[in-house]
């Protein structure tokens, strides 16, 4: 029956629909990285700058490496950079968002004005200080850490607003009147009402972190060593793969990320419209009319 | 009156003073968590490019150690970081030394100015258009493809965009010049022709800037229109008979005010997004000294723009903040 509603749903949303060809594709991309046994930092194995040809199907790089196998190997970790900013700043953002709108008052005044700060400040040159000044201790789990202490403001605003509206509602004050405390109110009466939103949350901060991660590896700033989409391009750029014509080396990995990004962007707006209760109505009805027929 | 006056001017000073403390105080203190002495690195790198002689050394020594104080007291060397601050000193560069950070920002400021300001003005009225007539014409199949096109646009990163754009338009189909704000070799004078030099030039970093934030305009402000489609006001007004130029008016002031504010928190994006495309384009504005920054370890440069650009964007969307007032009717009243 699930399966069936699911299937239904899809039929019904294209957005999720070309979100799931798109991420298939990414996946497929992941598998083909994780399994293989490639090393993409063992320089010259392939001739050098080799266009796309049937034993290298993109091409080589100027180092010698196979496009397609290096790329499989950044992409999950530019993935896993994206996620794991994500994921770090939006349970900061659920505990100050839901602590602060929870409480009210003084810590609520303080903690709200720190998340505007952080939602004003411009972030990519601070990011670019603070990487520059960790530039020796910068690896995946690092940047993913950096990454997420500059993007909770958004997210804890706005769980702070969903928090404000729940406080006011009639089971709240049923929970607090049998004796519940505080810490277990927030986790068993609104985190069930947090938690869609949060996913789609963490969808949106996967793009802005995979966004920024190859921002800073262009730039250089991160450990290029270590293959991801942005060091991709940084090494591309750094022997002039656009002016000499080697479109393939900063090509594909530019079109595997638009394709993931892009996957992931419809997959949240799917998920946000389904969680709209004003479309939500209107879907039962479409399924019960679907049923009469 | 005045009373409500106040009572929006205060929080939002407030409030902007507090973006400030919090940025410059992050600001100073990352320098300070590195694990390396940064004067040392600093001096390592600065003598590793070119000789220099020991006095100019020793100088830049003694200014290092003024700016990142490493033997004084910590709190001590916080508060001379704000008293050099509020006297508009961000130290000297280090690759040009001894010319002040401050100077090489002021010089490289008009350009970044220029582009922001032209992107940013021209996505937000282009943004507002369009969302609006896709939410009027939502089941027309124009509308679906324009919406489409804006959708596809909004999450994909700057340098991302920028890069397929000069690859495109400037490399295999070189309609615009790769790099530089005006053509080489041209001394800038006010003539017609200089004009165009810079237009052409700045077209695809202004593009790849707008098209980027105009996705987040328009999908904003389509849901904003759709709304208030919906509402009471705009129902009667079509049954009451009032013509159809002014319901279109009613829809865009009411519509608009809600885009300002948001316009104010979207600043500090908008600038990173526009540092990023200057590097990608050469252009000469802050992006390109921040860039040169990272290349030769200018810390002293990096913390002069990291400070300057927090107050910059905190002071504009203050502005537009202050501003919001004068638009809206009813806060104006009150």
């Amino acid at each position: 029956m699930k399966i069936r509603s699911f299937a239904n749903f899809i039929k019904h949303d294209k957005n999720m629909m070309f979100s799931i060809i798109l991420l298939s594709i990414t996946l497929v991309m992941i598998l083909i990285g994780v399994f293989s046994k490639y090393d993409p930092s063992q320089y010259f194995l392939f001739p050098k700058s080799e266009p796309p040809s049937r034993s290298n199907i993109m091409g080589t790089t100027s180092l010698g490496q196979d496009t397609f196998l290096t790329l499989a190997k950044a992409l999950p970790n530019s993935l896993l950079i994206g996620s794991m900013a994500a994921v770090i700043s939006r349970i900061l953002a659920v505990f100050l968002g839901t602590f602060g709108g929870y409480k009210g008052g003084k810590t609520d005044g303080v903690i709200s004005v720190i998340a505007e700060s952080f939602i004003v400040i411009p972030r990519l040159p601070l990011l670019i200080l603070i990487a520059f000044t960790f530039k020796q201790q910068l690896n995946i789990l690092s940047m993913g850490f950096i990454l997420a202490i500059l993007d909770w403001g958004w997210p804890s605003k706005r769980y702070r607003s969903q928090i404000l509206s729940l406080k006011e509602r009639e089971f709240t004050q049923n929970a607090k009147f049998s004796g519940m405390g505080d810490v277990e109110i927030i986790l068993k009466e609104f985190m069930p009402f947090l938690i869609p939103y949060i996913i789609v949350d963490i969808i949106s901060g996967i793009i802005w972190a995979i966004g920024m991660e190859t921002t800073l590896s262009v730039l250089g700033l991160f450990d290029l060593e270590i293959p991801t989409v942005g060091t991709m391009i940084y090494w591309a750029n750094y022997h002039n793969a656009i002016y000499r014509g080697i479109w393939w080396w900063w090509g594909f990995p530019v079109i595997f990320l638009i394709i993931t990004i892009f996957g992931l962007y419809l997959l949240s707006a799917s998920l946000q419209n389904y969680l709209d209760p004003q479309t939500r109505i209107q879907r039962i009805k479409v399924s019960k009319e679907e049923v009469k027929e | 009156m005045k009373k409500g006056f106040l009572n929006y001017f205060i929080p939002r000073i407030i409030q902007w003073l507090i973006v400030i403390f919090i940025g410059i105080t992050v600001a100073f203190i990352i320098p300070r968590l590195s694990p390396v002495d940064p004067v040392e690195t600093v001096l390592n790198k600065m003598t590793g490019y070119s000789v220099m002689n020991p006095e100019a050394v020793e100088e830049l020594r003694e200014s290092l150690q003024a700016m990142f104080g490493t033997e004084k007291n910590i709190f001590v060397q916080y508060g001379e970081f704000w008293l050099r601050l509020l006297k508009g000193d961000l130290g000297p560069s280090l690759t040009m030394f001894p010319v002040p950070v401050i100077d090489v920002i002021l010089t490289s400021l008009p350009w970044s100015m220029f582009l922001l300001l032209t992107a940013i003005v021209i996505a937000w009225i282009l943004g507002i258009f369009i969302g609006t007539i896709t939410a009027l014409n939502s089941k027309k199949k124009w509308a679906k493809i324009l919406e489409g096109f804006v959708t596809f646009l909004y999450p994909i990163p700057h340098y991302i965009l920028a890069l397929v754009l000069l690859f495109l338009f400037a490399y295999l189909i070189p309609i615009f010049p790769l790099t530089g704000a005006y053509g080489m070799g041209i001394t800038p004078q006010f003539n017609m022709q200089f004009l165009f030099q810079i237009i052409k030039h700045s077209f695809l970093p202004a593009l790849s800037i707008i098209l980027v934030s105009l996705g987040w305009r328009a999908l904003s402000q389509k849901a904003l229109v759709s709304n208030l489609l919906s509402s009471d006001f705009m129902k009667y007004a079509k049954i009451g008979g009032v013509p159809k130029q002014t319901r279109f008016f009613y829809l865009i002031s009411n519509s608009a005010l809600p885009q300002v504010t948001d316009l104010a928190l979207s600043l500090g994006t908008v600038f990173s997004g526009s540092l990023i495309v200057e590097v990608v384009f050469s252009y000469p504005g802050l992006g390109q000294v921040l860039q040169s920054a990272i290349l030769q370890g200018d810390y002293n440069t990096m913390i002069g723009i990291v400070t300057f650009s927090i107050i910059a964007i905190a002071t504009a969307s203050l502005i537009l903040d202050l501003l919001y007032p004068l638009l809206d009717p009813r806060i104006r009243r009150s």
